[in-house]
């Protein structure tokens, strides 16, 4: 049974078509690598994954639970987005860490916030604190930042503060974790490090949808690869299969310009 | 004579101080209020507020004060209010128009980013807020915030035209009896009260910097 099941999306933005029919579906432990040009659709799909945007058409499931049908209003209330969201993780190209918290600070706080929610979090509040401490401190020993723990963002470098993003995406446990174009804001020198945390992370079974412009990767890490041109998935299929032997005409030719040198 | 002079200058000093507190007391959460009704999704109503911002920036602030203190009794034939009341009415409504513009741009400096960042994070719109834009913002707004502290300091000079009896007046009424001076030795009261402001901001923005 697929951990998630995406229903014919579709998103325009005024006049332009963003994201045309998009359906597919993800199981648990897999990694999904989303490639394909600029412009492509490939960001606006992550985007309404976590419902930053809203699809004009389609549903999205998660656990065969019924997260979002734009046939259905009772499924968009703002109330209940805000819980939805938790299913996923998103780790964006910018980073976007908090600059007035530490990095630790960056992965509890949000957890911290949830957790004053629970009705027994005045009685075990120090406990409950704690815990949420040791486990945001573990994520970041994970991701090789246990001496960063205490900088601010701007102390740390773009390598640095991607990493600790993905410590603050994992820290809420999503079912999946989307990451949006992770390394193309950082150097080439900085790119590998973030790689290698999310390689760490297939390699754990986390299921992960990964927009990402580094093909050889996707082909070395993704289980499943998809393809998108004009807001249209042109090619889906296993990882190798399709960086190695695309079968559409389209793909073919946008790999050959990655592959060409 | 220049203890006597001191004295009754620093009288008018109270005056100038007690409209300066109270100015910014109510026109720092006037100006937040207005600035959300600038930024409003609903076109009446930020149209409205644009406008009044228009009228009140786009006029001269003694202006302001002679229409507060002489409209309603001109106009209705209300009583009038007490003269500081006036003043300290129209002060209010004049900064509350140009904080809400500086709000409004350090609110909207915050890259789009960290309210998702927020969002993703199943944070809701008032946690988002506070935990996370408030700061940004704040740190943002102290370098154009100081300037208008120190104008507004300098603009209480104003309400003499309504005869409040504040520091300007005080130091003018000399010239009656012969004397200039007092009017030139105001200039030291203002000094000091805006490098203590200087310096205070100062000490503020530096507690701020440990983020960028």
């Amino acid at each position: 049974m697929p951990v998630l099941e995406v229903k014919n999306i579709e998103k325009r933005f005024g006049t332009t078509h963003v994201l045309r029919d998009i359906t597919f579906s993800l199981e648990e432990g897999q990694a999904l690598a989303i490639i394909g040009s600029s412009g492509s659709g490939k960001t606006t799909l992550l985007r309404c994954l976590n419902f930053l945007e809203r699809p004009d058409k389609g549903s999205i499931a998660v656990r065969n639970e019924l997260l979002f049908d734009a046939a259905d209003p009772a499924t968009q209330q703002e109330a209940q987005v805000r819980r939805k969201r938790l299913h996923f993780g998103l780790v964006f190209q910018s980073f976007n860490l908090f600059p007035q918290y530490t990095a630790l600070e960056n992965v509890t706080l949000a957890c911290k916030l949830l957790a004053q929610e629970q009705p027994d979090f005045r009685t075990g509040k120090a406990c409950i604190l704690k815990e949420i401490n040791e486990r945001a401190y573990t994520l970041l020993e994970q991701m090789g930042l246990s001496e960063r723990a205490g900088h601010y963002p701007h102390q740390l470098s773009g390598g640095q503060q991607q990493r600790v993003a993905i410590a603050r995406a994992l820290a809420m446990s999503p079912d999946i974790l989307c990451f949006d174009e992770p390394t193309s804001a950082l150097d080439p020198e900085l790119t590998g490090e973030v790689l290698r945390v999310i390689r760490s992370l297939a390699e754990r079974r986390t299921t992960m949808i990964i927009v990402t412009h580094e093909m050889a990767f996707a082909r070395d890490v993704a289980d499943q690869i998809l393809f998108m041109d004009g807001g249209v998935i042109i090619e889906q299929g296993e990882a190798r299969q399709v960086i190695d032997s695309p079968r559409q005409e389209r793909t073919r030719q946008f790999l050959s310009r990655y592959f060409a040198g | 004579m220049l203890a006597a002079v001191t004295l009754s200058l620093l009288r008018g000093l109270m005056t100038t101080l007690e409209l300066f507190f109270l100015t910014l007391l109510f026109a720092l959460p006037l100006g937040l209020l207005i600035s959300f009704g600038s930024m409003s999704r609903l076109t009446p109503l930020r149209g409205v507020t644009k406008g009044i911002v228009w009228v009140i920036r786009g006029t001269p602030l003694m202006l302001q004060i002679l229409v507060i203190f002489y409209g309603p009794g001109l106009l209705f034939g209300l009583p009038l209010l007490p003269r500081f009341t006036a003043a300290l009415v129209s002060f209010v409504i004049n900064y509350a128009c140009y904080f809400s513009e500086i709000f409004r741009g350090g609110i909207q400096s915050v890259p789009a980013g960290q309210y998702e960042a927020g969002q993703v994070l199943g944070m809701t719109r008032p946690q988002i807020f506070f935990r996370i834009t408030l700061l940004q913002v704040i740190k943002r707004i102290v370098p154009p915030m100081s300037n208008e502290f120190i104008t507004l300091v300098k603009d209480t000079a104003l309400v003499r035209i309504i005869s409040v009896y504040e520091i300007i007046w005080m130091g003018e009424s000399y010239i009656k009896k012969g004397m200039i001076w007092p009017l030139f030795y105001t200039a030291v009261f203002y000094l000091a009260v805006n490098g203590l402001l200087t310096l205070l901001f100062g000490r503020f923005e530096k507690k701020l910097s440990y983020f960028r």
